[in-house]
C-alpha cells in the first residue's frame, strides 16, 4: 500500500479545490466581483494527479478554467481570490480576474481566455526550453471545445514535427450531444469519431483515461509525463470527465449546497442529477471510497482535512475581501516591459 | 560601409545570434521574394543552421510559438513574411502576445520580434499588399518600429532582438529591401522612440513613415528645385512608440503639415498623427494638416490600376504646393 500520508496530501491538494470553488461561486451570487467566470469542481483530480509529477523547472498554460491548475501548482489561495475580486493583493494587480489568472513564480506566466489559445504558446515555451537546453517540459491544459478551433491542428502539428516535450492535457468535460438543451454552456462539436483520432493522425502518442479514477489519473501521468521527459516528444491525453451538474448551466451553480463529506459516507444528494454524478463520476467521492474501503484513511482523518482545507478557504476570503482596491493609476501602467540593459 | 537595407538586417541578426544564445529565429526565408533579401540572408541561415528552426505554413501557431518561445526565456525572431499573412495569426499577435505582460500584473514580459514585409509591392493585388501598422497600432501593448534606412534598419532590428522586452512587429516594407545607403555602425543609434529629421525646411513639414520616407525626400528635392520651397521630412521610425513632440516641434517652425501615408485614407496611421497636430500644434498651423494617402479600396492587379492608388513623390509634392497655396479665408 501507498503512504498514506500521501494520500493524505493528495485528498487535501483536491479538496483545496473543491472547497475554493465553492466560495468562488458564493462570491460571485453575493455580487463579490462582476462577470462570467468557470470554475474546476469535478476535475480536481486531474489538475492534482498532474502536478504531483511535475518539477520546479516545468510550465504549466491553462484556461478561462484555470483555478484548479494554479492551486494544485501551489498558488496562494488569497492571492488568487484577491485577483478574482479585481483587488491590489491580487496575483496580478487586479488585471486579469478569474479568467486570465497567472502566476509566473510557478511556472505559469501567461494565461489565455482564447479557447484553444495558449496551445500554439505553450508549443513554443517547449521548443524555447528545448532550445535552452532546459530539463523542463510544459504542461498544456485546455478542454475539449480546443479541438473546435484550428490553432490545436497547427500547435500539435508544430510540437509533432519540431519534437519538443509537451504533455497535451484535453480535458473533456463536454456533455452528450443527446443531453444538450438551450442555454447551457456550449459543448464541443467534433466530427471526429473519438479526439484522440486527431492528435494520432499528426503521430502524436494519444491516450484516454477516465477523470473520476484517481489510480487511473496517476498512473497514466506518471507513465505520459515521464516518456515526455525522456523522449522529449509531445503526448496527448484525453481526461473523459463527466461534467458537474453546477457546471451545466451558463452560470456555475452549487445544486445541493456545499459538498457535504458525508455522500462519502452514505449520505446522498439532492437533486437526483447531482446524486447520480456523486455516486459514479465525482473523483473526490470515487477516491475517498476506496480510501475508506481500503483502510488507508478514517472518518476522523477526513473530516480533519476537510476542516483545515475550508480554514485555509475561509482565511483566503478575509484576505481578498479586506485587501484594498488597486489605485486608479495602476490602469495604465505596465503595458509595456522594461528594456534590458546589455 | 554601404549596405543596402536587406543586408543591414542581416547583419544585425547575426550578431544578435552571436551575442545571445537565447536568440533564435523560426522560419529561414526572411525577406525571400526580393533578390537582395535572399542574398542576405541565406549564408546566415546556413552559417546559424543550428539556430534556425524550419517552419511550416502556420502562421497562428508559429507566432504563438513565438510568444511562448519568449515566455520560456527565449527572445526569438518569426518571420511572418508578408504583412498580410499577419491576417492569419491576428489572433496571437494582436490578443495573445500584447496582453500578456499587462494581464500578469507586469511580471511576464514577451520579448519576442515578428517580421513583417509591409506594403504595396507590385502586382501583390488586394490579397498581399496589406499595410497593417494603422490596424496593430490600435492594439496596446505591441512595439511597431517601421524602419526607412539600411541603418535603422540594422539598429532597429538590434535592439528589438537584444534589448526590448516587450512584443515587437518589426515592419520593413517590401520597396525598401534592395536601398543602398552608407551606413555608420559604430555611430550611436538614435533611441527607439525619438523620430529623425530627414531633412530641414523653414516652409512645411512632411510627416513619414516607412517608404513614405524616401518618397517624401524626393518629393522635397523636386519643391526645392522646381519651386524653391524648403520642406521639411521627419521620418516616425516607429509608431510606437511614437514621437509626437518632434513633430509639434517642428510644425511649431514650418506651421504646415502633409501627412504621406501608404495606409488607406480612413483610420490609417495618418489619421493618428493629423489628429495629433490638430490638437498639440493648432496655435502654430497656417493651413489645415493634408494628409496623401491611399485611397480606400482595395489594391488592384493591374499595373495600370495599382499605379493609379500609388502615393508617389509627384503627389506629394502636388499636394504640399496646394497646402502653400491655402488662403485662410
Amino acid at each position: 500500500m501507498e503512504d498514506p500520508v500521501k494520500h493524505q496530501k493528495r485528498l487535501e491538494n483536491m479538496l483545496r479545490i473543491r472547497r475554493f470553488e465553492e466560495q468562488v461561486v458564493r462570491l460571485s451570487k453575493a455580487g463579490g466581483f462582476p462577470g462570467h467566470y468557470h470554475v474546476y469542481i469535478g476535475q480536481e483530480a486531474t489538475a492534482v494527479t498532474v502536478c504531483e509529477q511535475l518539477e520546479p523547472h516545468d510550465m504549466i498554460f491553462t484556461t478561462w478554467r484555470n483555478h484548479g491548475h494554479l492551486l494544485a501548482r501551489g498558488a496562494s489561495p488569497g492571492r488568487m481570490l484577491a485577483e478574482i475580486l479585481g483587488r491590489a493583493t491580487g496575483l496580478c494587480r487586479g488585471k486579469s480576474g478569474t479568467l486570465h489568472l497567472a502566476d509566473k513564480e510557478i511556472g505559469m506566466p501567461a494565461t489565455s481566455a482564447m479557447v484553444g489559445g495558449a496551445l500554439p504558446i505553450a508549443t513554443g515555451a517547449a521548443l524555447g526550453l528545448k532550445h535552452r537546453r532546459s530539463p523542463g517540459i510544459v504542461v498544456a491544459f485546455f478542454g475539449d471545445a480546443a479541438l473546435d478551433e484550428g490553432a490545436f491542428y497547427e500547435a500539435v502539428n508544430l510540437a509533432g514535427l519540431w519534437k519538443v516535450p509537451i504533455l497535451y492535457v484535453c480535458e473533456n468535460n463536454s456533455i452528450p450531444p443527446q443531453k444538450r438543451r438551450r442555454g447551457q454552456f456550449p459543448s464541443s462539436s467534433l466530427n471526429a469519431a473519438q479526439l484522440i483520432d486527431v492528435p494520432r493522425a499528426l503521430q502524436i502518442p494519444s491516450e484516454v483515461v477516465d477523470g473520476a479514477d484517481v489510480d487511473a489519473l496517476c498512473g497514466c501521468f506518471r507513465k505520459l509525463i515521464a516518456e515526455v521527459r525522456t523522449s522529449a516528444s509531445a503526448r496527448f491525453v484525453e481526461v473523459r470527465c463527466t461534467r458537474w451538474p453546477g457546471n451545466v448551466p451558463l452560470w456555475p451553480e452549487l445544486p445541493g449546497g456545499e459538498w457535504n463529506l458525508e455522500w462519502a459516507f452514505g449520505a446522498k444528494p439532492e437533486p437526483q442529477d447531482l446524486a447520480a454524478w456523486a455516486e459514479k463520476s465525482d473523483p473526490l467521492l470515487n477516491y475517498l471510497r476506496g480510501l475508506l474501503e481500503a483502510g488507508t484513511l478514517d472518518r476522523d482523518i477526513a473530516f480533519a482535512v476537510d476542516a483545515r482545507v475550508r480554514n485555509e478557504i475561509a482565511d483566503a476570503v478575509h484576505f481578498a475581501e479586506s485587501s484594498p482596491w488597486p489605485d486608479p493609476a495602476e490602469a495604465t501602467r505596465g503595458t509595456f516591459a522594461a528594456e534590458r540593459r546589455t | 560601409m554601404k549596405l543596402n537595407y536587406s543586408q543591414a538586417m542581416a547583419l544585425a541578426v547575426r550578431e544578435s545570434l552571436q551575442q545571445d544564445p537565447n536568440v533564435f529565429l523560426i522560419g529561414s526565408i526572411f525577406a525571400g521574394l526580393s533578390a537582395a533579401g535572399r542574398a542576405a540572408f541565406t549564408p546566415l541561415v546556413q552559417d546559424f543552421s543550428s539556430r534556425v528552426v524550419p517552419a511550416p505554413v502556420s502562421e497562428l501557431g508559429l507566432c504563438g510559438t513565438a510568444i511562448g518561445a519568449a515566455l520560456s526565456g527565449c527572445r526569438p525572431l518569426l518571420d511572418i513574411g508578408t504583412a498580410s499573412f499577419a491576417f492569419q495569426a491576428w489572433a496571437q499577435l494582436a490578443n495573445e502576445a500584447p496582453n500578456i505582460h499587462y494581464m500578469s500584473g507586469g511580471r511576464t514580459p514577451v520579448p519576442a520580434t515578428f517580421y513583417l514585409m509591409t506594403g504595396i509591392r507590385g502586382a501583390g493585388a488586394a490579397q498581399h499588399s496589406h499595410r497593417i501598422q494603422a490596424m496593430l497600432g490600435n492594439v496596446p501593448g505591441l512595439q511597431l518600429v517601421l524602419p526607412a534606412t539600411p541603418g535603422d534598419a540594422y539598429a532597429m532590428l538590434k535592439w528589438a532582438l537584444l534589448e526590448s522586452s516587450s512584443p515587437t512587429a518589426y515592419i520593413s516594407h517590401c520597396q525598401l529591401l534592395e536601398d543602398e545607403h552608407e551606413v555608420d555602425l559604430a555611430a550611436p543609434a538614435l533611441p527607439i522612440g525619438k523620430a529623425r529629421i530627414s531633412r530641414e525646411g523653414r516652409d512645411l513639414t512632411i510627416v513619414a513613415h516607412s517608404v513614405m520616407v524616401p518618397r517624401a525626400l524626393a518629393a522635397a528635392d523636386r519643391l526645392a528645385a522646381e519651386h524653391g520651397i524648403e520642406a521639411e521630412v521627419i521620418d516616425m521610425r516607429s509608431l510606437c512608440p511614437l514621437d509626437r513632440e518632434t513633430m509639434v516641434r517642428s510644425v511649431a517652425k514650418t506651421g504646415r503639415a502633409l501627412i504621406p501615408d501608404e495606409c488607406h485614407l480612413s483610420f490609417g496611421a495618418g489619421a493618428e498623427l493629423a489628429a495629433t497636430l490638430a490638437r498639440d500644434a493648432f496655435s502654430y498651423l497656417k493651413a489645415p494638416v493634408h494628409r496623401v494617402a491611399t485611397p480606400d479600396v482595395p489594391i488592384p492587379f493591374s499595373p495600370v490600376l495599382e499605379s493609379a492608388l500609388i502615393v508617389t513623390p509627384e503627389k506629394i509634392a502636388s499636394e504640399a504646393l496646394a497646402m502653400l497655396n491655402f488662403q485662410k479665408s
